[in-house]
């Protein structure tokens, strides 16, 4: 028999997956106010673009979008540090996890844990010029400002790219059984 | 779940908590005028926790001479459709005046050359548009600062709140007026602010996004309260859905 998912997964589960849909709209909104791609620190409408998407324009969408978006990042980065604390606490990484799950998918999951999700939170303060003047050296890690843009997008897409394969296995594993484990705890 | 005695516990000290929280947060000047509606949660937890990381003023990132940018885009307005601008344009902005008052001792009016005879500072720094693009460029202008002690800024003072000749209307808090690289900046690249970026004169705000940086300038006034300048929200960006606080 499988542990159960603990009370705190659940909520923190749930409380994420509102928190990641707002930053996925409100991230389109704002991308496509500009939806072309630099390398370096600056970047502009008129300069050659290290990639262009082929995206529709709309300027009008970044205002709510960006409001939107720091709402939701406060909501994923304030749920996930209570997640990972408390995930490491009670050694939910190393223990529970290797019971239940396949390497690929602990792979899988640690990867999204502690290096995509770092990486887009980092890169998402890197543009930032408040942070940039507070801590400088972040901005300079990344190669600049538009370098940290460019991997801020990368970084969104590989989220999605997981979120696809999460919610595959979901549905290939049983999506009542998987869905109720998740609700209300039973046992998968 | 159930309502478990820790739990209740844990939930009345949570909320005795954030109400405390929510009371310094405003003796101490961590609430933008934007803090309404379910958007304001978030606005309110960037600006607070921003002032807190920001409390020692360090500086805007500077860069080198030779990374100023070549392309720089001037959006928005690019030359005010108002006869008195046209005008002060055609005479090279000599009749130009800066209106400063509200909550200071000496109300005054300053030309452009009554401004270009303060000490001056020249930055190069990175603009960043909240579409996403950025360019580098070296401005030159009176820092704020200077110009707000000159008039005897009161001790009340709480925002400064700028107005331009294209209708614009933007605030800034008293960490970002006496900031030494916010300037009102009469120099770009070594030349006159060209009118497309703003011309005469125009803010520099440089560790907020781009439309912080009102272009056109005719004046700015000390205000203890942004309560009567449109919905209250502190900007006429802000009613158009644009944060106030832009350090993000």
């Amino acid at each position: 028999m499988n542990p159960r998912h603990s009370a705190l997964v659940r909520v923190t589960h749930w409380v994420h997956t509102l928190g990641f849909f707002a930053l996925l709209v409100s991230g389109a909104a704002i991308l496509i106010a500009h939806p072309r791609l630099y390398w370096g620190e600056t970047g502009a409408a008129g300069s050659p673009a290290w990639l262009e998407l082929p995206l529709p324009l709309n300027m009008d969408q970044s205002g709510w979008g960006r409001s939107l978006h720091f709402l939701g990042a406060w909501v994923c980065v304030l749920n996930g540090a209570v997640y990972a604390a408390s995930g490491l606490a009670r050694r939910h990484f190393s223990g529970g996890m290797q019971q239940t799950y396949g390497v690929l998918q602990r792979l899988a999951y640690r990867g999204v844990v502690f290096v995509l999700f770092p990486s887009i939170t980092v890169t998402g303060l890197a543009m930032s010029p408040a942070i940039g003047a507070a801590a400088p050296a972040i901005v300079g890690a990344l190669g600049g400002h538009q370098s940290a843009r460019t991997v801020h997008f990368f970084a969104a897409n590989l989220l999605v790219l997981f979120l696809i394969g999460h919610v595959t296995m979901v549905v290939v594993s049983g999506f009542s059984d998987r869905m109720r484990a998740m609700i209300a705890g039973e046992h998968a | 779940m159930k309502l478990t005695r820790r739990g209740m516990v844990a939930g009345a000290l949570t909320a005795a908590a954030s109400g405390s929280a929510v009371s310094l947060a405003r003796r101490y000047g961590l609430v933008p005028p934007d803090h309404g509606g379910l958007f304001g949660v978030g606005e309110t937890l960037t600006y607070a926790a921003q002032r807190v990381l920001l409390h020692r003023q360090p500086l805007a990132r500077e860069f080198r001479r030779d990374q100023i940018s070549t392309n720089f885009p001037a959006i928005n307005t690019v030359l005010p459709q108002d006869i008195d601008y046209l005008r002060q344009m055609a005479g090279g902005f000599d009749e130009w005046k800066l209106d400063v008052g509200g909550l200071v001792e000496r109300p005054s009016e300053f030309s452009l050359e009554e401004l270009r005879r303060f000490p001056s500072r020249t930055q190069i720094t990175e603009h960043v548009c909240e579409q996403g693009w950025s360019a580098i460029a070296e401005w030159t202008g009176v820092p704020l600062s200077l110009v707000l002690t000159a008039a005897g800024i009161r001790p009340e003072a709480k925002y400064v709140m700028f107005y331009s000749v294209d209708g614009w209307w933007d605030s800034l808090d008293m960490a970002d007026a006496w900031h030494p690289q916010t300037l009102l900046a009469y120099g770009m690249n070594g030349e006159d602010l060209p009118v497309p970026h703003g011309a005469p004169v125009r803010l520099r705000v440089e560790r907020q996004l781009g439309y912080k940086n009102l272009k056109y300038l005719s004046g700015f006034t000390v205000i203890d309260s942004v309560q009567g300048w449109g919905k209250g929200q502190g900007a006429e960006g802000a009613e158009h859905g644009y944060s106030w606080y832009a350090g993000i």
